[in-house]
């Protein structure tokens, strides 16, 4: 660590040295905080005139939030610089020539750009609160909410520094990191937004303990940093730092490392040696990523099935018991009709949430594609719970669940592992090939997985589900 | 010191460098000559755990370059081909930050930087600032950080590409003195008479391949030919030429000289004067035509560029 801390100290000198960093520091520092104060002073003034007292006491923390932030979207472009400007001003080789190891050199740089705005945004902080504790205004806040706002704002630097220097180690101008740090610039600007909504309306403002949903915030931005802290560490090489020369996009070869993955000649020739030789091989790299999966479904069928015995969200009972209205509900299924146009409604509604959650995960590092495939099995969860719990005959849940499932389940395992492992295969290390490379490889296998496996076990699901199910429950239900 | 065995680097479909073998014994001052372009770089870079090689392995001052990388750095000194300082920094800073990461103590890292400066005339930049140096002077400047931590192998990349002739001199004398103390280098450059000065092999790269490897003579004598001898005598040849015939290969006179090739000459010279003596002319002079570096290159470009088109039409 003593070699990163050299490189933090060398960077955050120069940082310190460099009059474009200094002056907007020192005046979101000492500036931004104080007019913050002005302002909300004003507001709580304003507002109190029309007995919305709460706005103005709500501003408040809120600007806390924001005099927080402001520095620290420098980090932002201090991390953005740290590689690929050193690389311009071509004083990345010597560098990367001394016994420095790949993990000192991606820490001290991570630092580096970490330090200074984080100072300023605390310093800022620090201004703005002690001139509301201790001035006219005399604000008394709960002191978890401070602490939260603080967490969340080292939260916020974190995720954007780690994000940027992804960015900065994978590109070869600062013009091309800039740009793709909008990457980074509008999903926190998002993040912003649903903060500041979060602190106007939380019905826990005033809780000794927090606001939940900013700890939900907090736990989702430390995520988001361990995993692009993973990606850094592992695609991070002295090889590709200085390898690249050019951020051409090149679509023909793109198309060219998809082509040839997909086995397109393979499939034009013979449909079985396609399976054999293209398909197959990508569901045995499947496992992993589908035990993953398939962990998270039973543990969100598991969730849904305890938060549906709990008294506040069971259903109530009047209306599960209404065995009336439940019949009629059946019927209003069975009167869609067993028809061809149904088993493709049913195909498309489920084809299109997975290629949905396939381009979440290509953005979310595979996370989202998690989600999204096991929000249903929660809903399962909690429903099996209602049926158990108002002693209905859990023999109808499974008639009306089991028949297709015995196949849908499979082929949404096996999509939403391969779009794990599409948005995953970033944070692995690869030997003697690009990131790029490696992540069109993935998705040409998991076009591959899509429409070799998945698409036709949709389909044969839809089948049964239109033209089985029905009969099946229709049994359950005594004919 | 060094050794290479088939190092080779591919970029996709590019081979930069393709099965490179080197041997430098330590004290040894190899020069890596070729055009731009050649894999000159890509080389050194592979020798300094940048670059992963594609294929074979290289041991820089003992250690394994693919998994030893931290060893082999700390071990080697590199002048880089881009030298970039930062620029806002001033020297003995600069060289104080590089020397903490070779883990040199407070006094060292001092006394190093300012014995190194004061030795590549830098004495007098001490106060400015590295934006402010010269071209010349940061070469100067990434050459004494490259030497700061003692290092036994050096591996320097053009290093006197942007210097005047004095600071090329200076340059050239520290590496003749430092490899007298048992440092071992390698020395790429397209500067064919700075090759010839510094180095005791030379190794000829082209197109990522070593096409010829061995001292000035060797190699001259391998692709120029036997060694070129020119006699000079104080009266015109009148027919001298047939006389030494039979003794060696005339390849060129003029009226009071003649050039020949002698793969001894050793032996063969004291026999031409003893003749020349016995016919009783008088020699001016009897010397060896030095074959410059520039003459042997191109020759062995030239061979390199028949080969290769030799090889084109067979395929």
């Amino acid at each position: 660590m003593s070699n990163a801390l050299v490189v933090t100290r060398r960077e955050v000198l120069d940082s310190f040295r460099d009059w474009r960093i200094i002056v907007p520091i020192l005046i979101l520092t000492l500036g931004f905080p104080a007019l913050s104060q002005f302002g909300a002073q004003l507001m709580l003034n304003f507002v109190t005139q029309y007995g919305a007292e709460l706005i103005g006491e709500r501003t408040i923390p809120f600007l806390l939030m924001i005099v927080g932030f402001f520095p620290i979207s420098l980090s932002l472009v201090i991390a953005l610089e740290t590689f690929v400007g050193e690389k311009e001003r071509l004083s990345l080789e010597p560098l990367l020539s001394t016994p420095l190891t790949n993990l000192e050199l991606y820490i001290g740089k991570t630092l580096a750009a970490m330090i200074p705005p984080l100072l300023s945004s605390y310093v800022g902080m620090g201004v703005y609160l002690s001139g509301l504790l201790f001035g006219e205004l005399a604000w008394r806040p709960q002191p978890m909410l401070i602490v939260q706002i603080v967490l969340l704002t080292t939260a916020q630097a974190l995720l954007m520094v780690t994000g940027a220097v992804v960015v900065s180690s994978q590109t070869t101008s600062t013009r091309a990191a800039n740009l793709l740090a909008s990457f980074i610039v509008v999903p926190m600007s998002l993040l912003i937004i649903l903060e500041s909504i979060v602190m106007f309306g939380a019905p826990d403002a005033e809780s000794p303990n927090g606001i939940f949903s900013l700890w939900v915030i907090l736990v989702g931005l430390l995520i988001g940093t361990v995993l692009f802290m993973r990606v850094g560490t592992r695609i991070f090489n002295r090889e590709e730092l200085l390898g690249r020369s050019l951020d051409m996009l090149n679509l023909r070869w793109a198309w060219g490392v998809l082509w040839r993955q997909f086995g397109v000649r393979l499939l034009s020739g013979d449909i079985r040696r396609w399976y054999r030789e293209a398909v197959f091989p990508v569901l045995g790299e499947l496992r992993r990523p589908v035990v993953v999966v398939m962990i998270c479904m039973v543990a969100a069928f598991v969730g849904g099935w305890v938060i549906g015995q709990m008294p506040d969200w069971r259903l109530p009972a009047a209306s599960a018991q209404d065995e009336v209205g439940l019949a009629n509900n059946f019927r209003e299924w069975f009167e869609m009709g067993s028809r061809p146009a149904t088993v493709l409604l049913a195909v498309w509604q489920n084809g299109r949430v997975l290629l949905a959650a396939t381009i979440l995960a290509a953005i979310s590092f595979g996370v989202m594609a998690v989600v999204l495939a096991i929000l249903p099995f929660g809903i399962l969860g909690w429903l099996f719970a209602q049926f158990t719990v108002l002693n209905l005959s859990p023999g109808l849940f499974l008639a009306a669940v089991v028949p297709h499932s015995l196949i849908e389940v499979p082929a949404i395992l096996l999509a939403t592992a391969a779009a794990v492992r599409l948005g995953a295969i970033i944070t692995r290390a690869h030997e003697n090939t690009t990131v790029g490379e490696v992540w069109l490889r993935a998705l040409a296998d998991t076009f591959k997985v899509g429409l070799g496996v998945v698409l036709p076990l949709l389909i044969l699901a839809a089948l049964i589900e239109v033209f089985i199910t029905p009969l099946v429950v229709r049994i359950a239900l005594g004919g | 010191m060094i050794e290479a065995q088939g190092l080779t680097k591919h970029f996709g479909d590019f081979h930069a460098v393709e099965d490179v073998s080197l041997n430098v014994e330590r004290g040894m001052v190899l020069a890596l000559l070729g055009p731009n372009g050649a894999g000159k770089t890509t080389t050194v870079r592979m020798m300094t755990s940048i670059l992963k090689p594609t294929a074979g392995w290289a041991r820089i001052a003992g250690y394994d370059v693919t998994t030893q990388a931290v060893q082999v750095r700390a071990h080697v000194g590199v002048l880089t081909e881009q030298h970039g300082l930062y620029e806002r920094m001033h020297p003995l800073e600069y060289l104080d930050f590089f020397g903490r990461l070779y883990h040199l103590d407070a006094a060292t890292r001092r006394s190093r930087a300012l014995q190194l400066m004061e030795r590549f005339g830098l004495g007098d930049a001490l106060s400015k600032r590295l934006g402010e140096f010269s071209k010349g002077m940061k070469q100067k400047l990434a050459l004494v950080r490259a030497m700061l931590h003692d290092p036994s192998v050096l591996l320097l990349d053009e290093p006197t590409s942007a210097m005047d002739p004095q600071s090329a001199k200076l340059v050239r004398d520290a590496i003749l003195e430092l490899r007298r103390s048992a440092r071992t280098f390698i020395v790429t450059t397209h500067n064919l008479s700075e090759a010839q000065i510094l180095a005791d092999r030379i190794a000829i790269i082209r197109r990522g391949r070593i096409i010829a490897e061995g001292t000035v003579e060797e190699l001259s004598r391998r692709f120029v030919g036997e060694p070129l001898m020119e006699l000079r005598v104080r009266f015109p040849l009148n027919g001298l030429t047939q006389q030494l015939g039979d003794m060696v290969d005339v390849v060129e006179q003029g009226d009071r000289w003649l050039r020949y090739r002698t793969a001894d000459p050793v032996a063969v010279n004291p026999q031409v004067l003893r003749r020349l003596t016995g016919l009783g002319i008088d020699v001016v002079t009897l010397s060896p035509v030095q074959q410059t570096m520039e003459a042997i290159y191109l020759r062995i470009v030239e061979e390199d560029e028949r080969a290769q088109n030799g090889s084109n039409n067979v395929h």
